[in-house]
């Protein structure tokens, strides 16, 4: 049985809003348990929620970046339901009316370009936090302690069509969503602190049939590892199930990283039913048109529309232009460079960003923005490539130095130091050739009876001879040329 | 329209309250005499008449407020405490519970 | 005969204390001990006399400054549906009991910066829920003019104490007629004033589109500064209105309202009311209308017409409906905000229990009271999935429908609608407790004025029942922001007749 995986996401991202979402307390992350809790957050009897215009901003933000339509009119509904973390019992969230309708969002997956619908994305309240350690309760019983400080911090709740069909895909959705959200401003991307957390539905049904598959939901995956092993371990089970005679149940399940494999949560039964309905305490929430163009002129340079600035007038591919603008920080910085270099020769920035660089900084563990060598660095490096310094091979071993802080980062310095001026003086690679070959006859012999592979190896014994500073491009013209004549 | 003992099991379920085997006899009775009550809703013809949430959007247009995104300073402990006071079971700043295992 | 029962209004009383006839502090040490010693110990749930005299000396310190404001040192009292800081809330359920508030409401600031004196929390039905202040888990209510019968509710507490003399004004709520119908049942007059007009912050929730703070007091014009001190645009209510018809939602905007009116009554001379079209909807004089309340509604509108108004006969044709339409809607936002209160945070938590969902249940259960449990299972039924739209959308649409009826009436056809409050005089207490909906029936006249978020006042005018000392109310319902108008059309009548001076011997 061939198996079609169908994978829809559904995103929690904080907003970067300094207060919460319908109370004024802070939202700064790590303070004294339920100090950033005030009678609204803790739900006392007679507190009432008002809304903070900063989340609506960003989610206006949101729905401009990916194309969507923001609503002029959205309507705030209470998700009716019992648990400790939530105060009032009811989360404040959007449900028949949300602000932000449709949109796309394009990404890589390996060289394949995917675009993937959005159904909406709405605004909603997060509940706080319990502590599960050991704590007793009044009758000696286990406990679990509630904070409330996370109480009402604004998220955006992002939602996907199901049209993804495999984890790879999803992973590259939401880090290309991650990107977004952090490029933007609106939300700070701290997966571990809790900032972007993604549920993801999987479903399995017989590729080519029409009707979806049962599905389950796997919350809370806060990192795109466990993304991925979740849903490939999800898939696996579903199919294994089914083929086993067995069927999908629908339900809620949750990851576990240490065992690699997705559980049920405990089910309570009609919990489904959220009695959602208009919050009587919060009128319609209106967004003019006005508004929104006030937005989108105060907005960044968005990723799609420099991805294209990148194609079109910088000439890179859309992948090496898609995997530029995946973050801010690497665009500015491909930017700084390409301008520092002669014109057209924008591509060197970019395959120099996306091989060494990120190598580097992979290799350390650093942001771009930590990088030891700056933009204005990498262009002068490359322009000493371009203008035949030093060869391509030469310039990997002064870009580690730079790396490293030699010779204060100074490419020329570098350079000079460690003496890796190509040779390039005619003269020289001339005299060095004719050594060459008057000491290997049987090889120049090899090449004039056709073995391609004689020149290779000739041109390796000059560049041998030269200690690897011989400008290959010269030393090849001059070696065909002597040879055929 | 008259409810049964599941109807009831569940209406208490999703409102978080306890109802013993005479608590839902009882409960099923005055239910079912208040659903006659606001049966009496079905028979209106509503074609075409929007709901009304807030009383006061037939007369003028009622948007929500926005309130700037300024924080308030932290609580100190002391006002934090003060919030908990009322709490049943307060310990080291939290609110204690019954673990739940999921 | 306490310091307080010798000023019959607040203006009477104010004018004493600013001429340093009477000091606050006196006359507050002095209504502390009548409502310690009062007949029915159920009127009061929290007293604090330290709490009360501090704020006597202060209205005292703003007199001697010359600082002092219409209320200054004037005897009131909230209902306990009001947080405060200092006194409990227990919205008169075991659900709160000594809950103590970290903050005040709103309106109990407002009263407390304009300088009235509180003599503590009054009682109320639980969580606002009844009309006869016998669903108190702390004890029923008596109404002051027959012991044996109920005040009305849910603010039969407010209604009682001012009937009684203990306080010159108190705060009630009414969401469905609870100010408007323990004030006609006990003699008194009281107002609730368009929705939005006063802040709802600090109210403990019950129905968040239909709840409205609103003040009883011996008279309309004592209500005037009662409730212009407590409205006001409060940006921490998001239903709080800005303006009302253009004009800034401020104390003052109901003063100012009041005298234009009395200015335009004036200029009317012997016919004040002179073009003043009265409609009496032909609705509310059905067969359940009492005889003897039909009677004394019908002689107030007679004196209306001596003064020159004329009456118009309207319909309001969903009158009936009402009823259901308020008992889907306030039951379905009471169970959503009644939702808090798990015994988490504060509140009672049951003693004894097992896991979260038992404790949760339990404490809930314990903690509530029959008439709370039944409109929160109303509430998630008509919520609940496959119901919401034939019972919540239906009824929301219904009370579109509704509200349209009043505006059609009271811009085509009238000025002002009065009618009767309540269907009859008060009851016995502990009757109708078989019926679950038999008082609901009874919120007839009253019901549809919330819906619609209409002002609506209701003053005495005339008395009824076996002994003839049972209060028979007036209901006075106006346009949207007319309350200012209402009150000196109120004052009008009270001027031409005393029903709303006569005091029940039992204070």
């Amino acid at each position: 049985m061939d198996w079609e995986i169908v994978i829809g996401l559904e995103t929690h991202a904080q907003l970067s809003t300094r207060s919460k979402i319908f109370s004024r307390s802070s939202t700064r992350f790590g303070a004294e348990p339920n100090t950033q809790a005030n009678a609204v957050d803790m739900a006392l009897p007679g507190s009432l929620p008002a809304m903070n215009r900063g989340a609506v901003e960003r989610a206006i933000q949101f729905g401009l970046a990916i194309g969507a339509r923001v609503a002029e009119r959205s309507v705030f509904a209470r998700k009716n339901y019992f648990y400790p973390d939530l105060p009032k019992n009811y989360q404040i969230s959007q449900f028949e009316l949300p602000i932000v309708v449709g949109g796309k969002l394009s990404f890589f997956v390996g060289e394949q370009e995917h675009t993937v619908n959005l159904t909406r994305a709405h605004l909603e309240e997060d509940a706080g936090k319990s502590l599960h350690e050991h704590f007793t309760g009044p009758h000696g019983e286990s406990s679990s302690g509630i904070d409330l400080n996370r109480a009402g911090t604004p998220l955006l709740e992002i939602v996907t069509e199901p049209e993804m069909r495999s984890a790879a895909e999803a992973v590259a959705y939401a880090r290309t969503l991650h990107g977004l959200v952090v490029w933007l401003g609106i939300c700070d991307g701290n997966m571990q602190e809790g900032s972007f957390r993604c549920d993801a539905n999987v479903s399995v049904r017989p590729r080519g049939q029409a009707e979806f598959g049962t599905r389950c939901e796997i919350k809370n995956l806060n990192s795109f590892r466990f993304l991925e092993r979740a849903i490939q371990y999800e898939a696996r089970r579903q199919i294994e199930l089914i083929e086993d005679g067995g069927k999908v149940v629908q339900e809620t399940r949750l990851y576990d990283a240490d065992r690699d494999e997705t559980r049920s949560m405990r089910t309570k039964e009609d919990s489904d039913d959220y009695r959602y309905f208009p919050d009587p305490d919060l009128p319609p929430l209106v967004v003019s048109p006005e508004w929104v163009e006030q937005v989108r002129a105060a907005m960044p340079e968005l990723p799609a529309a420099k991805r294209a600035r990148f194609e079109a007038d910088l000439g890179l591919s859309a992948y090496d232009a898609a995997q530029l603008t995946l973050h801010r920080a690497t665009a500015d910085y491909f930017e700084a460079a390409a301008a520092a270099l002669p014109a057209g020769q924008a591509k060197q920035a970019a395959n120099w960003i996306l091989g060494e660089l990120s190598a580097a900084l992979n290799r350390d563990d650093l942001d771009i923005g930590a990088s030891p060598v700056s933009p204005q660095g990498l262009a002068a490096l490359i322009a000493r490539v371009l203008d035949g310094t030093i060869s391509t091979k030469i310039a990997r071993d002064v870009f580690a130095a730079m790396w490293t802080g030699e010779s204060g980062g100074d490419p020329d310095a570098i350079i000079e130091s460690r003496g890796l001026r190509q040779i390039s003086d005619t003269g020289a690679i001339e005299a060095m050739i004719d050594e060459v070959l008057a000491a290997n006859p049987a090889i120049v012999e090899e090449y004039r009876a056709g073995k391609q592979k004689a020149f290779n190896s000739l041109v390796g014994q000059v560049m041998k001879a030269a200690k690897g500073k011989a400008n290959p491009q010269q030393v090849n013209e001059v070696l065909k040329r002597k040879l055929d004549s | 329209m008259a409810l049964t003992e599941q109807d009831i099991a569940r209406l208490a379920r999703l409102s978080g309250l306890r109802l013993d085997s005479n608590d839902q006899i009882r409960a099923r009775q005055e239910l079912d005499r208040i659903l006659g009550l606001i049966e009496e809703l079905q028979a209106v013809d509503t074609a075409g008449v929007e709901p009304m949430a807030h009383p006061l959007a037939a007369h003028q247009d009622i948007a929500l407020r926005l309130c700037d995104d300024v924080p308030d300073p932290a609580q100190t402990p002391e006002q934090r405490d003060a919030c908990l006071a009322n709490a049943p079971a307060p310990h080291q700043g939290l609110f204690l519970v019954p673990t739940v295992i999921e | 005969m306490t310091q307080l029962s010798e000023f019959r209004s607040i203006h009477a009383l104010g004018e004493a204390l600013r001429a340093r006839r009477v000091s606050a502090f006196e006359l507050a040490a002095d209504a502390l001990r009548a409502a310690r010693a009062y007949a029915d110990p159920n009127v009061f749930l929290h007293i604090d006399d330290e709490l009360t005299l501090a704020q006597a000396r202060a209205a005292d310190q703003a007199l001697a400054d010359g600082a002092a404001g219409p209320l200054t040192g004037i005897p009131v009292a909230h209902k306990d549906l009001f947080v405060t800081r200092g006194w409990p809330t227990t919205a008169a359920s075991k659900m709160l009991a000594g809950y103590v508030s970290p903050f005040d409401a709103a309106v109990v600031d407002r009263w407390r910066e304009a300088g009235a004196v509180s003599l503590g929390k009054l009682s109320c039905d639980e969580f606002a829920m009844g009309s006869g202040n016998e669903n108190s888990a702390y004890g029923p209510v008596r109404n002051p003019w027959d012991p044996e019968r109920i005040p009305g509710g849910s603010s039969g507490g407010s209604a009682a104490a001012v009937a009684a003399g203990l306080v010159l004004g108190a705060t009630g709520t009414d969401t469905g007629g609870s100010v408007r119908q323990p004030a006609a049942l006990c003699g008194v007059s009281g107002i609730k004033p368009t929705y939005g007009t006063v802040s709802r912050y600090g109210i403990i929730a019950y129905a968040s589109s239909l709840d409205q703070a609103g003040p009883l007091a011996r008279s309309a014009r004592d209500l005037v500064p009662l409730l212009d001190s407590m409205s006001g645009f409060d940006p921490r209510d998001s239903t709080s209105l800005e303006t009302c018809d253009g004009v800034p939602n401020a104390p003052g905007r109901v003063q100012a309202a009041f005298d234009a009116a009395q200015a335009d009554f004036q200029a009317g001379g012997e016919r004040p009311l002179a073009g003043l079209r009265i409609g009496v909807p032909r609705e509310f004089f059905n067969e359940g209308l009492s005889a003897e309340v039909g009677a004394a509604v019908e002689s107030a509108l007679q004196v209306f017409e001596s003064l020159g108004a004329v009456r118009v006969d309207v319909s309001l044709p969903r009158t009936r409906l009402s009823i259901p339409a308020y008992y889907v809607i306030a039951p379905a936002e009471a169970s959503s905000n009644l939702s808090r209160y798990d015994g988490v945070r504060y509140g009672h938590r049951a003693a004894e229990y097992g896991d979260l969902a038992d404790m949760t249940s339990r404490s809930r259960s314990e903690g509530f009271g029959d008439e709370v449990r039944r409109r929160i299972l109303v509430g998630a039924y008509v919520l609940s999935h496959g119901y919401y739209d034939a019972y919540y959308l239906q009824a929301q649409r219904v009370r579109r429908m509704i509200a349209d009826d009043f505006r059609r009436a009271l811009t085509e056809d009238c000025d002002v609608i009065m009618g009767p409050v309540t269907p009859a005089v008060a009851r016995r207490i502990g009757d109708n407790r078989q019926d679950p909906i038999a008082d609901w029936l009874g919120d007839i006249y009253t019901l549809g004025v919330s819906l619609a978020g209409l002002p609506g006042m209701s003053i005495p005018c005339g008395f009824g029942g076996e002994s003839g000392r049972l209060p028979i109310g007036l209901q006075l319902i106006g346009r949207y922001f007319d309350e200012g108008r209402l009150l000196a059309l109120a004052d009008r009548y009270q001027q031409a007749t005393d029903w709303h001076q006569r005091i029940p011997e039992h204070a």
